[in-house]
């Protein structure tokens, strides 16, 4: 017996060097297998940014063009076309109809065929010769004041120009309908230029909280968790075994956001490019971190898809992606400073529009460091390293 | 047999007044158990009697409310992680990742203990539990004995102290619960503790060593033989024409604690030898059936066990 016994306490393997290191890769190169052999997410992560950022980018236009108008006009004359032209030529507007009532005028208004209708007063030429400032009218259906904004913002000036460069009357006076538009860094106005940086966090934020959401639910629920808490691997190897796969797969992903944007959308990088790479893979690990934190709260893989959508949804209407940040009330904006996304889309149009440097965007990387320290610590703290 | 010292390098299981509840219920009360090193220890008892928790609180997976004792003689409260390094926990059920290859699989676990030669480690092992030319299949899509041997595999490739196995043949065909068994048997050899859980007396009678669990309470343990003798359970088999009227006869009456076909012959058991006797004493040499005076067989044992404890703690 005791010849056995010898043998038995020899049994076992010693704490090997760098145990932290190779059990977090132990834990690492199986999330890799795991991730490839699962095709349905595989695929996802090419499929979420790409039809998202084309949905998106195509679809959200808060500078739509090509607007059905229709023009009533009640003086033929060279003045007038020339008006009509200028405006054909912002390419906001686009001449479906020409009527010859009020009436008609208003009936196509009113029942949405047309967004613009542009009337040309009887008179009108000899009257701006004469100075006496006519009005020119502009009749806008405003149910939607994203969509006629930017059109009608751009109306004045164009008019104006066109005025005096085709009939050289001088400076002629301000016209009753005239609004001054001013888009810095987007001279166009193209809300495109200001939707795609931010639509690569957007994505991301998404994509990145619901892969490691359900990484710790799903050990749980596929009864793994049991086996795996049996051997000697600590939270902080498990937490960073699962998310290291995916900051690559999150780095890849986007690459491809920003690679279309700047092909297919022809939004610019004017800033580093390594610097974008940088902070986005910080902003994809503090992503990551939080969905794994989510992960440790709950009990099931549904909880884990309704956690993240509670995070998603605000990151969306108060990160400053969908309406001014400048804008929100005050407890708004504090809420919004919480939130990864927040910095990030500073960071990404300050980087991609405006060209920023390091030294611009230090509050907001320490605020992305903080969020993810705050999460990864959150997540060591819950992860249960016993069944009770 | 039974002179087990309290604790000391012979012992790989020693603890004491170990207690668990879950939601209010006991699920298991005051146990208390030492296992040698190198012995085969079989636990027996049936479907929710604390066996999976008690090897759960050995292993560190579960903090017991109460009680204390060491495991490999590591504190079972404050070394858990030295606890995981040396033991080897077999899940009642599979728990390796269904997704993962069985190579995969095992050099997951090989590089989670931090060996060396994490691939050559796996290569050893897969010929060694039988599974070559199956390398690269999915664990998921392998059958229940494939499974289960993938399994023994995983939890002895870190070349554990100790084994908690837990009903690890449950649901597989004979054949390989016997290779299974022969298994376990080397590895005992080896210097291996063994802690078993099953529902089959055949494996029971296996064991060096074992104990019942009945409600969260240990109710014997000790050898086979020692189990059976301290029973004072009295049998006679009956063998003869009509053994269902005959047992259905018996049923209830004074004496008679238990009634049990055997395949072509009948269990007739009491506590109380006198009474069974003066019971069945009309029967004998009635009908043609034969009367012998028998030892009890483990189930026997164990049944009665149960139905006693059930009318003590339930």
């Amino acid at each position: 017996m005791s010849a056995t016994d010898a043998a038995g306490q020899n049994r076992g393997v010693p704490e090997p060097a760098f145990g932290f290191w190779r059990r977090s890769y132990a834990m690492l190169v199986k999330e890799f297998i795991q991730l490839r052999r699962d095709r349905v997410s595989f695929a996802m992560i090419v499929m979420i940014p790409v039809m998202q950022l084309l949905l998106f980018g195509y679809a959200i236009n808060t500078t739509p063009r090509h607007l059905p108008t229709a023009v009533l006009i009640q003086e033929d004359s060279d003045l007038a076309r020339s008006v009509l032209k200028a405006l054909e030529n912002t390419k906001y507007f686009r001449f479906t109809r020409e009527v010859h009532s009020v009436a008609e005028f208003d009936d196509l208004l009113q029942s949405g065929k047309v967004l613009f209708g542009v009337e040309i007063p009887r008179g009108f030429e000899r009257a701006v010769r004469r100075g006496d400032r006519p009005a020119l009218l502009v009749a806008a259906d405003a149910t939607d004041p994203v969509a006629a904004g930017s059109a009608l913002g751009t109306l004045g000036a164009v008019v104006q120009t066109a005025l005096a460069h085709d009939l050289h009357i001088g400076d002629p006076p301000a016209m009753p309908f005239e609004i001054r538009a001013h888009a810095r860094y987007n001279p166009a106005a193209e809300s495109r230029l200001n939707i795609v940086p931010g639509l690569v966090g957007t994505i991301l934020t998404m994509t990145m909280l619901i892969f490691t959401a359900l990484s710790v639910t799903r050990e749980i629920e596929r009864g793994t968790m049991e086996s795996l808490l049996s051997m000697p691997i600590r939270p902080v190897e498990v937490m960073f075994g699962k998310i290291i796969p995916y900051v690559i797969v999150g780095f890849i992903q986007a690459s491809l956001i920003v690679g279309i944007g700047t092909l297919l959308f022809g939004v610019p990088i004017l800033g580093s490019v390594a610097l974008l790479a940088a902070l986005t893979t910080l902003f994809i690990t503090t992503n990551l971190s939080i969905g794994y934190t989510f992960s440790t709260i709950v009990q099931n893989q549904l909880q884990a898809m309704q956690m993240s959508m509670m995070f998603f949804l605000p990151s969306i209407l108060l990160s400053g992606f969908m309406f001014p940040f400048a804008g929100m009330p005050v407890w708004a904006q504090y809420l919004g400073e919480g939130l990864p996304l927040t910095h990030y889309i500073r960071i990404v149009r300050a980087i991609m529009l405006k060209g920023a440097a390091p030294s611009n965007l230090q509050y907001d990387t320490i605020a992305l460091i903080v969020l993810m320290l705050v999460a990864m610590t959150i997540a060591v703290t819950r992860f249960r390293r016993t069944l009770d | 047999m039974n002179t087990v010292p309290a604790s000391g390098p012979d012992v790989a299981i020693n603890v004491a007044g170990l207690s668990k509840s879950f939601g209010g219920r006991e699920v298991v009360h005051d146990l208390s158990m030492q296992v040698r090193r190198g012995s085969i220890y079989g636990f027996l008892g049936p479907n929710g009697s604390g066996k999976t928790t008690t090897i759960r609180m050995l292993c560190g997976l579960l903090t017991p409310d109460a009680g204390e004792g060491t495991c490999l003689g590591y504190d079972i409260r404050r070394d858990a992680d030295k606890i995981k390094r040396l033991v080897g926990y077999m899940t009642q059920r599979f728990s390796l990742y269904q997704d993962l290859s069985v190579r995969e699989n095992l050099e997951f676990v090989a590089r989670l203990y931090g060996m060396r030669d994490a691939r050559g480690a796996a290569r050893d092992m897969i010929r060694r539990i039988g599974l070559s030319g199956r390398e690269e299949q999915l664990a998921g899509e392998l059958s229940g004995g494939w499974k289960q041997r993938l399994a023994l595999g995983a939890c002895t490739l870190p070349n554990p102290q100790l084994l908690l196995l837990d009903e690890p043949t449950a649901g597989v065909d004979p054949k390989a619960r016997r290779d299974f068994w022969n298994e376990i048997h080397a590895l005992a050899a080896e210097g291996l503790t063994v802690l078993v859980s099953t529902h089959y007396m055949d494996e029971a009678e296996r064991c060096h060593e074992i104990a019942y669990i009945a409600y969260g309470h240990l109710l014997a343990h000790g050898t086979v033989d020692e189990v059976i003798a301290k029973s004072a359970l009295s049998t006679y088999t009956v063998s003869g024409d009509d053994l269902n009227g005959l047992a259905a006869e018996l049923a209830g009456k004074p004496g008679i604690d238990m009634v049990a076909p055997f395949g072509t012959s009948l269990h007739v058991s009491g506590r109380d030898k006198s009474a069974l006797e003066t019971t069945i004493a009309p029967y004998r040499d009635k009908r043609g059936w034969r009367w012998e005076d028998s030892e009890p067989s483990l189930e026997d044992v164990f049944i009665d066990l149960m139905n006693r404890s059930k009318d003590n703690f339930q």
